[in-house]
This record gives structure tokens, C-alpha cells and sequence, in this order.
């Protein structure tokens, strides 16, 4: 378990954007550094990033080299009923883990 | 008289401090003004984690003693560091943590620059936030710590004022040399792509001067960030800051 913070607000209008912020602690190694004996450092990234709203997708994220470390991610989304907002990400080491929030729509 | 005019003199010196967030580029000073976005407050959520759980024979935690952080803990890193009133030697913050952690709580020490230990610091660091810095100038450490500041070191022969009081605002690479205040610590720098501890950034200046540098628990290093504290007196605490 990686330490995360993802902050939605907990009431939003019906239909009106709000923001979704994520931060994710991860050591983004782009696998293109070699180490002081010279050895390549194999890359290990957050390759995907998806958000749901109960079952339906509303964000998803491919992820490439070349991000900071502790990755921090804004997007906005919409949402019509009251449900949990679930973020899901995946490492280049299969590590997954996910992540909610209730978002109340007012 | 001489001493309390030498005190004066190194207090309008230091008049108008200038932190090293106004010397930050406007997207590094958005994500530290943004708890959301700082990645410091990953570290802060570990420390308010560590804070509550129980360590040592005697299963006691920081909570155990000194029960709400946000009140009991709420100014403490602004008159840091201090001169321990039973070794009467200065203290610094992370000195009182590592202290508390291993006589009070009888712990394992955490191991500098841990997530622990950063953690720790952050969050009794935050409970600060926003205050002036004010720790006290009447105590020959402080003039230890002055000197040591002015003092040429390393194989590029420069002292810390040779940068920080004189170059200050000007160039070196693409840095901006910053007065160099101990405001936000521990801090967040990009450069690191992680949490540090005041005494990892003056490693690395002393470093980046080819000195061999003052060790973690020497006196140099505590009179040091003494004078440093002093010399940024009225400063906000910043702490998690966020820096380049
Ligand atoms: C068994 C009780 C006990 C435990 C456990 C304990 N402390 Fe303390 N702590 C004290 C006492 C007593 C003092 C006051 C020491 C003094 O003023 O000389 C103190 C002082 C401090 C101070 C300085 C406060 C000031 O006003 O200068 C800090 C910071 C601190 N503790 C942090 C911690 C942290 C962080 C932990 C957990 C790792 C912790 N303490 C665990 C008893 C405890
Ligand atoms: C050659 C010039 C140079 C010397 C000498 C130097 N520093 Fe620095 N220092 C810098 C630069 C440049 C930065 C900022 C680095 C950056 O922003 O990437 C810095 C940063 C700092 C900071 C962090 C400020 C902040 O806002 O986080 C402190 C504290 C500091 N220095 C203290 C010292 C001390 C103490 C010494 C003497 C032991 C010293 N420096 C020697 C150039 C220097």
C-alpha cells in the first residue's frame, strides 16, 4: 500500500463539473538511469490510472516515463447520482491499488 | 554593553528576511500553497499516522503524552531550535523528536530521513504553520553558528554568506540563489523528487562546496541552524514548503 490522497468534494451540483485531485506517492523511476555500479535501473511507473463513479468509467490514463515522482493528477468529471468515486491504479510491478470517495449529488 | 550591541547590529542585519518561496517559480508556489497538490502532505498524513501508534515497552505513542497535535503542538517549531535547558546545548526540532521517540516513548530510533522521522517533523512542523519564527539570539551558540556561516569552506574555499547574504537573489546554473531561511523545512524539493530534512539541504550545500560536512549531531550543525533560525527571525513557518 502506497500513501495517497484524493480529494473530491463531497457535495456537487447535478451535471456540473468538479475536480478530482490525486496525488500518489511513487517513485515514477523512468528505467532510463543506471545506478553507481552502472547497472540500469529497471523502470517502475504507474502505468494506468482508471476512475469510476459506482460501475461506470469516467477517467482512464495511460502513463509513460519521463513523470515526476509522487505523481499529482487534476481532472474534472461529471456526475448525475449520488455514488463512490473509485480510483483504481496499476505499477509496472503489478501492484494494484484503489482508492474511493462518496460524492453526494446535490 | 558589547555583546547586546553585537546582538543588535545581527538583528537589524536580518531585518527584512525574504523566504525562499518568493524566490520560487509561481507554479512551485501554487502546489505548496495547495495542500491538495503538495506532495509534502503525503509525508504529513504518515507522520499524523505515526503520531497515534503505539511503539517502545511500555506500548505509549506521541498521543499517549501529548494528546491533540494541533494543540499541543501548535507553535513549538516556530522557537526552535532552542538551548536545552538540562544538556545546555541548542536543540533542534528533529534533535526533541529523536529524543522523546527513544527516552520518553523508549522506541527504536527512527533512522534519519526515514518517512518516519520526516513524517514526524512535518506534522508537528505544520502545527506551526503561518507563525513567525522567533527563537531566542542571547546565547553564544548563536555567534558560533554566525561564525560558522561566515566561515570559507571546502575545496571552493566559499562561506555560506558568501552566497546567501551577498549573492542572494543572483544566478548560479539556473538557480536562484535564495537567502537560504530554514522556514519550510522539512520540505519538499523537486530536485530531491522527495521530503528532506534542513540538515539534508545544508549537506548538500556544504557538499556542493567540496566541505566535508558537519555531522547530523555534531554542535556545528545545531549552531548552525540556530543562527540560521535567528537570522530569518519574523519569518511564517512554511512547513511542508515546497521548493525547487
Ligand atoms: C512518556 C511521555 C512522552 C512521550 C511518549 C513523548 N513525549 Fe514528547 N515530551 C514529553 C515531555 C515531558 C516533554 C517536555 C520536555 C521538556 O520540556 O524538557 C516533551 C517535549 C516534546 C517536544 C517539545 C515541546 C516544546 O514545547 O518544546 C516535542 C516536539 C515532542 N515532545 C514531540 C514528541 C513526539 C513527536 C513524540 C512521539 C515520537 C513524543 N514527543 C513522545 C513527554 C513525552
Ligand atoms: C555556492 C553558493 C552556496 C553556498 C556556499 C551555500 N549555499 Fe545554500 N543554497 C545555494 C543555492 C543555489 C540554494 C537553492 C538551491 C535550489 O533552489 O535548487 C541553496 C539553498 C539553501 C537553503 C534552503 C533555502 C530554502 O528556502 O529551502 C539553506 C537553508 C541553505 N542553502 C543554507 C546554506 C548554509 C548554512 C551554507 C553554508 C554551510 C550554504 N547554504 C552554502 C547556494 C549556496
Amino acid at each position: 500500500m502506497v500513501r495517497v490522497l484524493l480529494n473530491a468534494p463531497k457535495q456537487v451540483p447535478k451535471g456540473q463539473p468538479f475536480n478530482v485531485k490525486l496525488l500518489i506517492s511513487h517513485p515514477m523511476e523512468s528505467g532510463q538511469r543506471r545506478d553507481a555500479m552502472g547497472m540500469a535501473i529497471p523502470r517502475h511507473i504507474i502505468n494506468q490510472i482508471v476512475c469510476k463513479l459506482d460501475e461506470e468509467e469516467v477517467f482512464r490514463m495511460n502513463l509513460f516515463p519521463a513523470i515526476a515522482a509522487n505523481p499529482f493528477l487534476v481532472f474534472s468529471a461529471t456526475a448525475e447520482q449520488s455514488g463512490t468515486l473509485t480510483i483504481t491504479f496499476t505499477d509496472d510491478n503489478g501492484v494494484e491499488q484503489t482508492e474511493t470517495t462518496p460524492v453526494e449529488v446535490v | 554593553m558589547k555583546p547586546v550591541l553585537l546582538l543588535l547590529a545581527l538583528l537589524t542585519a536580518a531585518a527584512a528576511p525574504r523566504s525562499g518561496y518568493d524566490d520560487a517559480s509561481p507554479e512551485t508556489r501554487a502546489m505548496q500553497d495547495d495542500d491538495d497538490a503538495n506532495p509534502g502532505f503525503l509525508w504529513v498524513r504518515e507522520g499524523e499516522a505515526q503520531w497515534s501508534k503505539p511503539a517502545g515497552p511500555d506500548g505509549k505513542s506521541c498521543a499517549s503524552c501529548h494528546h491533540d497535535a494541533t494543540i499541543s503542538m501548535r507553535g513549538v517549531a516556530a522557537r526552535y531550535p532552542l538551548i536545552d535547558t538540562v544538556s545546555e546545548q541548542p536543540m533542534t526540532l528533529d534533535q526533541r523528536i529523536a529524543q522523546c521517540r527513544e527516552e520518553r516513548q523508549r522506541a527504536d530510533p527512527l533512522p534519519p530521513e526515514s518517512e518516519a522521522a520526516l513524517g514526524l517533523s512535518a506534522y508537528v512542523g505544520l502545527q506551526s504553520r503561518g507563525m513567525p519564527l522567533h527563537v531566542r539570539a542571547d546565547s553564544p551558540f548563536v555567534a558560533a553558528g554566525r561564525r560558522l556561516f561566515e566561515t570559507r569552506l571546502g575545496q571552493l574555499n566559499l562561506s555560506c554568506a558568501q552566497c546567501h547574504d551577498e549573492r542572494a537573489g543572483m544566478k548560479l546554473g539556473g538557480a536562484t540563489i535564495p537567502q537560504g531561511h530554514p522556514n519550510g523545512y522539512p520540505e519538499y524539493r523537486l530536485e530531491w523528487q522527495a521530503m528532506g530534512s534542513l540538515y539534508r539541504r545544508l549537506r548538500d550545500c556544504m557538499t556542493g562546496v567540496r566541505a566535508e560536512p558537519f555531522a547530523p549531531e555534531s554542535l556545528q550543525a545545531a549552531e548552525l541552524a540556530l543562527y540560521l533560525a535567528v537570522r530569518a527571525e519574523g519569518l511564517k513557518v512554511e512547513t511542508p514548503a515546497v521548493r525547487p
